[in-house]
């Protein structure tokens, strides 16, 4: 055995020369990644693309027929379409920053001094531990209109008058996922922001308040410069996350009442998995890629230039 | 005086946050209420807060009637095979991002980082449509494929910055020494990235062990992980709150308490990135 290494350690100094100059060693080690990547994301992706031009029932496998650009010309005809985007951009418009204001709070609480802040850190983390189906179901549970607690409470404080049906009435659902989806998700802003304020050195705020400077303008002026590349970055990526996220409405609305919580997403699977149309329903997803594409080009060029340090 | 800063202490601090705290947990910590209450009193009475009006009886209806264990052994099957296929790959990947420069590197990377953002839906039909066909479906196999697609540009990118952090010199060190490359990955660079192997192994545990949507589509009577069995435990003609926060509690307590262990570490790693930037 040592002899076999002893060995090894002679050709040692030769293979690395070798493997300088030819240079393949890098790409040998990123085969498998790679491949596997091509094999089970790319693959497919183009599989989805080339079916969007299909008419494609599942449940009628061989009556799959090419029919062009149809079935986006359907999707923009219907008004569903234009629902579900409006409802997709109210969505993401209300949701990240929800996400973002709450995890702002919690981050400059959580970064001040007091015995407790250890485990209160780690409590505030919760929710972003948790299953989705479980968040769903939880919030279900709190807002279900006869026995829930959240109608309990405000009734009992004397804010609302009469049981409020949070999630069957039209105009009040897509709110109340939002709030959902804004308690699961602030927490990993508070995280991002905490590592942000952590790295503002504390000279700056003692010179500022040697010059007097009252709270808010520290915060105006050292905080929120100090922590604006990682709102921008968790923002941008929690923007991604938001969009996509469908698990926790599908669970506790399905889209409904009516179509008043669906979003583009969910209303693609709701298509692909309830009518088995997978040519509308791929349709439906890469026309919400393209549109999401925009906002993941801005966060890839912002990596990138990372990257290349 | 000591009083008065105390005082302001307790409204600026120790109230606000104890005010986060609980809209943190609020919900889970109700849920658990809930869970311990059972089934009639719910209905009759409500959720009861002491603990005279609790009860081990949602849970035992759950392990006793429900095949909750086995799904959660399907779930771990699922997990564990999504972190070993996550890693095995992903780990020579990383190594060859954060140690070499060579062409194509910049494009390979964004790669990952693309297949990170792609909505699941897009992905889910074909993949459905694959495991069709090659008669995968309701396989565990089929899970770990589809959990994959996320965790391995994950599982990349995070050992790429693990890894990074390890100087260079170290693996030049070993091969002044005589190690070949893959000997200096082998016997430095892998003990050294451990510690980040293991909190990306567990956060793609626990991302995997979350799934619901591909769970849903691909699995099946077979195959049926946490997240799907627990929706399942609503009740035919109305729904078992008491059973389904049993169910919720069970479910989400390992990974939750995985989570409290790595969280520190990999937000480490996930803000790294971020702070920089």
């Amino acid at each position: 055995m040592s002899s076999i290494n002893d060995a090894l350690a002679l050709e040692a100094p030769r293979r690395r020369k070798r493997s300088r100059r030819s240079g393949l060693l890098p790409y040998a080690l990123l085969t498998p990644a790679v491949v596997v990547v091509l094999i089970i994301v790319f693959a497919p992706m183009v599989e989805a693309l080339v079916t969007s031009f299909y008419e494609y029932v599942l449940f009628r496998p061989n009556a799959a027929k090419f029919v062009g650009l149809d079935n986006f010309v359907t999707l923009f005809n219907d008004p569903v379409f234009w629902t579900s985007l409006w409802q997709t951009a109210l969505w993401i418009g209300l949701t990240v920053p929800l996400q973002m204001g709450l995890g702002l709070v919690a981050a400059l609480l959580l970064n001040k001094e007091f015995a407790w802040r250890g485990i209160a850190r780690a409590l505030v983390i919760i929710p972003w531990a948790l299953p989705s189906v479980v968040i769903a179901l939880m919030w279900r549970w709190i807002y279900d209109p006869n026995i829930g607690i959240l109608n309990d409470l405000l009734l009992r404080l004397d804010i609302i008058r009469a049981a409020i049906p949070w999630l069957a009435d039209p105009d009040v659902a897509l709110y109340a996922i939002i709030a959902t989806l804004t308690w699961q998700g602030f927490p990993f802003f508070a995280v991002m922001i905490l590592a942000g304020l952590q790295g503002i050195p504390k000279s700056q705020y003692e010179a500022a308040s040697i010059d007097g400077a009252s709270a808010w303008r520290q915060f105006r002026h050292i905080t929120l410069p100090g922590i604006a590349p990682i709102l921008a970055t968790a923002g941008l990526l929690r923007t991604i996350w938001v969009a996509n996220s469908i698990d926790v409405i599908f669970v506790m609305t399905g889209g409904g009442p009516g179509y008043s919580t669906y979003t583009l997403p969910l209303f693609a699977f709701v298509k692909a998995r309830q009518n088995l149309d997978f040519g509308y329903g791929s349709a439906i997803a890469v026309t919400f890629t393209v549109i999401l594409g925009a906002i993941v080009a801005v966060y890839i060029a912002r990596t990138m230039r990372e990257v290349e340090r | 005086m000591r009083r008065e800063s105390f005082l302001r202490r307790l409204l600026t601090t120790h109230i606000p946050v104890a005010l986060v705290v609980l809209l943190a947990i609020g919900p889970f910590g109700w849920m658990i209420l809930t869970s311990l209450t059972p089934s009639e009193a719910i209905v009759a009475r409500g959720v009861s807060f002491s603990p005279e009006g609790w009860g081990a009886d949602n849970y035992v209806r759950l392990l006793a009637h429900t095949d909750f264990l086995g799904n959660m052994g399907h779930s771990l099957i699922v997990a564990l095979g999504t972190v070993v296929l996550g890693l095995v790959v992903s780990v020579t990947a990383a190594y060859s991002f954060s140690r070499f420069r060579f062409f194509g590197r910049r494009v390979l990377m964004l790669q990952f980082l693309l297949v990170n953002m792609f909505p699941v839906v897009l992905l889910i039909l074909p993949l459905f449509t694959l495991m069709r066909r090659l008669g995968l479906l309701d396989t565990h196999l089929a899970l770990i494929v589809a959990n994959a697609t996320v965790a391995i540009p994950f599982a990349v990118w995070m050992l790429t910055s693990y890894i990074g952090a390890i100087p260079k010199s170290l693996d030049e060190a070993a091969m002044i020494d005589g190690c070949s490359r893959l000997q200096a990955l082998r016997r430095v660079v892998l003990p050294l990235a451990l510690p980040g192997i293991i909190s990306t192994g567990i956060y793609i545990f626990i991302t995997s062990w979350n799934e619901y949507l591909y769970a849903l589509t691909l699995g099946g009577r077979n195959v049926r992980t946490v997240t799907v069995a627990i929706q399942t435990l609503i009740g035919e003609y109305q729904i078992e709150w008491g059973l389904l926060a049993a169910g919720g509690v069970v479910g989400a307590l390992p990974v939750t308490i995985l989570f409290l262990i790595v969280q520190r570490r990999l937000v480490g790693g996930l803000t790294q990135g971020a702070v920089k930037g």
